[in-house]
Order: C-alpha cells, then sequence, then structure tokens
C-alpha cells in the first residue's frame, strides 16, 4: 500500500484564509480526474484527502473505453493500459453450460480496448503521479473536511489536520468523497434509493491460472448452486472472484479465510493453488443525491450516486461527471461562460447517472430476482438461452457500462438536416485513426483543449469553405478549426490556424457521417453540440454561445 | 384510439389451441406449470416481437385482475 506523508501547507500559516479557485474533496479516481483536468485546464486547484494513502484492495477494476480515453486526455492512459488487463468478450454459462457471450468490441479502429481490468489502486497511483505534474494542483494529505460555509460569493471550508484546523476560500468546492461523503453529510443532504436483499462474497486471489482474459459470469454453477458467481483477471496474476450468498449469509462469517478458501477451491478445482489478497462481503444499493449541484458546491462520484458493481458503472460513471464538470468549472471561472454552464452538470450528469441505475437495478433483479414470479421469468429465460437465440439477449449479468449521450442537454443545437450514425448532438466523440504529417495519430488527441471545429474539406468548393473559416477565425477566435481530408488526399500540416488532418482509414467519415463540408462543434469534453451539412460562419456562433450558456434567447 | 393489439378473434382453432394448452401443463405440478407458462410467454412475446403490441397486451392482461389484499408489510 502505497502512503504519502502529511506536510503543512503555507496555508495553515496565514491569519485568514487563503483563497483557491477550486477545492477538491477526496482523492479518488473521480476527484483525482477532476483535479488534473481543472489543473490543466490553468485553474489554481487544492485537492484534500482526510487519508494519507491509496485505496487498499482492488475495489473498482472494470476501466471502460471512454473512461481510457479520458485518462488519455489527462496524459495517463497509456500508463493505464499498458498495466491492464485488456478485453472485451464475456461469456454466460447456466450450470456448466455455455448459454451467451458477447464481444464489446466488433469493430476495429479504436485506440483503446473496450475494457482493460485494473485494480483502483494502480488507477490511484498513475493518476496521482500525473497529478504531481501538474503546477496549478497541490494535493494535501491528511487534510479531513469538517466544515462548509456556503456564501454568496463563494465557499470557506474547515479543515483537521495532524497539526490542528485552518481554513480555506474557494470560488468552488467539488465533492469527490465516496458514498460515506463527509461533505454530503455536513450540508444535511442525502444520497437516497433502495438496497438489495442479497449479499456477495467478493475474493481477488493471487494464481497462475490459465484461463482467458475474459469476464465470466455463472447462474447456478455446479461450484456454488443456486447461486451466481463470476470470475474476471486483473494485472500481477491477481483474480476476482465473485459468489452471491443470499440475504441470509452472515457478513463476518463469510469474509473468514476457512470459509472463502473452500469456495474458491470449488471453483477452481483441487490443483490450483492460490492466495486470498482481499475479500469483503457487500450489500449493493442503488443511490442518487436529488441535485448533484448546491450553490457553489457539486457533488460527483460515489458521493453523488451509488450503483450496483454489475455493469461497471461506479467508476466509469464518476469519471464521466469529473470530465463533465471540470470543463465547466474552468470556462466559467475564465469568464467564457455564463454562470447557467453549471447547471448543466445538474441536468447532463442527472439523466447519465439514472441511465446507469436503471442498468444497474435491471441486471440485479435478474441476478436477484425480488418475487417468485421474478425468479420463475429469470429461470424460464435461462432455460430457454440454451436453444433459442433471442432468449440470450434477455440474459442479464450486467449491462456493460456506455458512455452517457446527452441527447437532451439544453447546451445542443438541434440537427436541422438529416444524418446517418450515433453522433447525435450530445453524444461523445468515437475515436477513429487518422494521418497528420507527425505520422499516424488517433481522432481524439485533436479533440478537448477547447471547442473544436471539425470540417470534412471540400475540394469541389474550396473557396466557399475558405471564406466561411476566415469569417469564423475572426468572430470565433476560440474555436480550433480541425480540417478532415479524405483518404489519399495528403497535404496534411497546418495552414492559418486550421490544422489538416487525413482520414487514413476513412472511418472519420463514415462514424461521422460526413459529405464534403460536413462540420462538427465539439465541446471540450469531447461530446458533439451541434453540426451542420455546410458551414455558415454564425450558426456556429450561436451554437458555440448555446453551449456555454451565454444565448440571450433559447 | 386506434389498437396495436389483435383482440378480434384470431386463432386458426380456438378450441383445439385451447385443449393443446390444457394439455401442454399435464402431470406438471404448480412450479413446473408456471415454469411452462413463463417460457411460453417468452416465447410468444419474442415471435410477436413489437414493443407496442406487448405492452398493450401486458397492460390488458392486468387491467381486470385485482392485486391481494393488502398483506402484513413484509419488507
Amino acid at each position: 500500500m502505497r502512503e504519502f506523508e502529511y506536510r503543512r501547507s503555507g496555508d495553515q500559516d496565514r491569519s485568514g484564509p487563503a483563497h483557491h479557485s477550486v477545492v477538491v474533496i477526496g482523492a479518488g479516481p473521480v476527484g483525482l480526474s477532476v483535479a488534473i483536468d481543472l489543473a490543466g485546464r490553468g485553474i489554481d486547484t487544492v485537492l484534500l484527502d482526510d487519508d494519507h494513502s491509496l485505496s487498499t484492495g482492488s475495489r473498482a477494476i472494470c476501466f471502460a473505453q471512454r473512461t481510457l480515453e479520458i485518462f488519455d486526455r489527462l496524459g495517463c492512459g497509456a500508463k493505464m493500459v499498458e498495466k491492464g488487463v485488456s478485453w472485451s468478450v464475456g461469456r454466460v454459462y447456466l450450470r456448466d453450460e455455455l448459454v451467451y457471450s458477447f464481444d464489446l468490441l466488433a469493430e476495429g479502429g479504436h485506440r483503446r480496448p473496450a475494457f482493460i481490468n485494473l485494480q483502483q489502486y494502480y488507477v490511484e497511483e498513475y493518476l496521482f503521479e500525473r497529478a504531481r505534474e501538474c503546477a496549478a494542483l497541490e494535493v494535501r494529505w491528511s487534510n479531513r473536511l469538517i466544515g462548509i460555509t456556503q456564501r454568496s460569493a463563494g465557499v470557506e471550508i474547515e479543515i483537521d489536520t495532524p497539526e490542528g484546523p485552518y481554513r480555506l476560500a474557494c470560488d468552488y468546492l467539488v465533492c469527490a468523497d465516496g458514498s460515506k461523503s463527509t461533505a454530503r453529510r455536513l450540508l444535511g443532504l442525502e444520497a437516497r434509493g433502495h438496497t438489495f436483499r442479497d449479499r456477495f462474497l467478493i475474493a481477488d486471489v493471487r494464481m497462475k491460472a490459465p484461463f482467458p482474459a475474459e469476464r465470466w459470469f455463472w447462474f447456478d454453477p455446479p461450484f456454488h448452486p443456486k447461486q451466481s458467481a463470476l470470475l474476471h483477471r486483473q494485472p500481477d496474476d491477481v483474480w476476482r472472484i465473485d459468489f452471491q450468498l443470499g440475504w441470509d449469509a452472515d457478513p463476518v462469517v463469510e469474509r473468514a479465510p476457512e470459509r472463502v478458501i473452500p469456495r474458491v477451491r470449488a471453483m477452481l478445482g483441487p490443483e490450483v493453488e492460490f492466495e486470498l489478497e482481499w475479500v469483503s462481503v457487500y450489500t449493493f444499493s442503488c443511490t442518487r443525491m436529488e441535485r448533484f449541484t448546491y450553490d457553489r458546491v457539486f457533488f460527483a462520484g460515489d458521493a453523488a450516486h451509488g450503483v450496483s458493481p454489475f455493469g461497471a458503472r461506479g467508476a466509469n460513471g464518476g469519471v464521466q461527471d469529473a470530465e463533465n464538470l471540470a470543463w465547466k468549472l474552468a470556462w466559467v471561472l475564465k469568464g467564457h461562460a455564463g454562470a447557467a454552464l453549471l447547471l448543466s452538470y445538474d441536468t447532463e450528469r442527472i439523466a447519465a447517472t439514472d441511465e446507469n441505475i436503471l442498468n444497474s437495478t435491471r441486471s440485479t433483479d435478474f441476478i436477484t430476482p425480488k418475487s417468485p414470479v421474478s425468479r420463475t421469468f429469470r429461470d424460464a429465460t435461462l432455460s430457454l438461452a440454451r436453444h433459442h437465440e433471442f432468449a440470450r439477449t434477455l440474459v442479464n449479468s450486467g449491462r456493460l457500462s456506455r458512455p452517457a449521450h446527452y441527447v437532451d442537454s439544453a447546451l445542443n443545437t438541434p440537427d436541422e438536416t438529416g444524418f446517418a450514425g450515433p453522433m447525435v448532438p450530445g453524444a461523445p466523440c468515437v475515436d477513429a485513426p487518422l494521418a497528420t504529417t507527425a505520422g499516424p495519430g488517433w481522432l481524439l488527441e485533436h479533440l478537448g483543449r477547447g471547442f473544436v471545429l471539425l470540417v470534412a474539406a471540400d475540394p469541389t468548393r474550396e473557396d466557399l469553405l475558405q471564406g466561411a473559416l476566415d469569417l469564423l477565425g475572426r468572430t470565433e477566435p476560440d474555436i480550433e478549426v480541425l480540417l478532415v481530408r479524405p483518404l489519399g488526399a495528403g497535404e496534411q500540416g497546418e495552414s492559418a490556424g486550421v490544422r489538416v488532418v487525413e482520414d487514413s482509414a476513412g472511418l472519420i467519415g463514415s462514424r461521422y457521417d460526413l459529405n464534403p463540408g460536413t462540420a462538427y462543434l465539439i465541446r471540450p469534453d469531447q461530446h458533439v453540440c451541434a453540426r451542420w451539412r455546410m458551414l455558415f460562419a454564425p450558426a456556429v456562433s450561436k451554437a458555440h454561445a448555446r453551449a456555454r450558456a451565454l444565448e440571450e434567447t433559447m | 384510439m386506434s389498437s396495436a393489439l389483435n383482440t378480434r378473434a384470431n386463432l386458426e382453432k380456438p378450441d383445439d389451441f385451447y385443449e393443446a394448452l390444457i394439455e401442454m401443463h399435464r402431470d406438471l405440478d404448480v412450479e413446473a406449470s408456471q415454469l411452462a407458462n413463463a417460457r411460453l410467454i417468452l416465447l410468444l412475446a419474442n415471435h410477436i416481437g413489437r414493443h407496442d403490441v406487448l405492452l398493450e397486451a401486458l397492460d390488458l392482461a392486468r387491467a381486470e385482475v385485482s392485486p391481494a389484499k393488502p398483506s402484513r408489510a413484509s419488507d
């Protein structure tokens, strides 16, 4: 376990509270992500954690493609993928028979895999290493939040340390301090929802085993009758094993090694040698706060919402909270956006959370049926799935995390003309290979610093396009332009502030349904906010204003 | 309002079907019958496929069935 020393900050020696633009509470994956993102956007940020170490035990292990793309933008995605176990295939067994399998990444042309498995402590370590490189970010360990006072012009907080308390002032407070959030309690707020009447044993075991890097899920396996089980590989020869125990199981007794070891041995067979690395007995809840935004205080990750783990929607949803919030805070703090932009964090992420809770609740209802008739339909589905394809689509061992599409967001400009494919306003940009003068690269590497206008080159009307781009350069100097030339058109590079890339595999064209002249306006969090078949600078200005909550009349 | 679900007579052989339906449950205890019914519902639902039709059928099935008298709260 990696530990960090408490260090006294100069802020503790001042008579009045020192001021920072943003204070983030909680150095887990979500707090670290939001802090790194803010600092990378030039915002003076302090990250506080009441502990002095990274997480113990594997905890979250499945990190989705979108999360890895966010980590890429934060500057630590490659490290995660290098260490993690990449996977995309899942198999579902009924007793000892395979009834269903899925491949989450059936198509190529993505920089990142569908999922990696990586222990949460590695994710936190790599994020923390990145955080230490950020000049605008300071991380303070053993700094425990004990008081929050909201004022009209900012937030004042009180912090306890091994050397006694001190105060800080900030424009905005981001609370990513986990499911038992202190910040939530201090403000008298709650996360409401329901708890499932079931218990699960999570065991991380270390062993040399020949199983492939796939997600294996069993209903009623011979080694653990009448319940479910899951096996999943992590780095360092560590394997995640889940056993469903039922509501009547005693969590203290079941955690004991003399109970855990025989269960694991029954699964793996007598010849496999293993040691227990981490064991926990859980009950799952689906909860969320009524709102995530309370004046100048924002909640993110498990502090704001809880889901059951089937579907890997906890940490992945939380990192998406972080990226949704960071650019909005940065834009408002720099005066580039209206204060109402911050309210869109609430609407966008509550819609995303409700989708995660819905999926996670449906999975849990299938795995842990709540009534006799629900169990009958579950068993009927599983029995049909062996021989009939349709029933396999009903088998639900977890619908794995997919990034939210903010289709109902007020920041979007609705389409005026027809487009095919999934890149609707509100969708997160899908990656695709491209080529620049520097060599091959990826589309997402070119998105995310600020607003980007992706324009498909139009050789037949180059003058018209150039005219629109020139006008845009004068009226909207903050928008970066990325000109996409079709395969084989060559001539990449940079001209008059316009980056030119080649659609080297033709996949940008097909994934974004590009015609010559098509343009997409893309937010700093790589989500589409508007698109047109023909570039018209005033329409771009209007959409740009709308996406920053600057529009006067909606 | 036009209805997506066909509730006009549509069975080719109503009496034969009814007999076959009851016959399907022969020698099954209550639990096994419930499982067979659930399998049948899932098979037919997939054959129908259309979501609006299925939702209408679910509504109609439930419409004249009252919930059990309130029992002591169990959870």
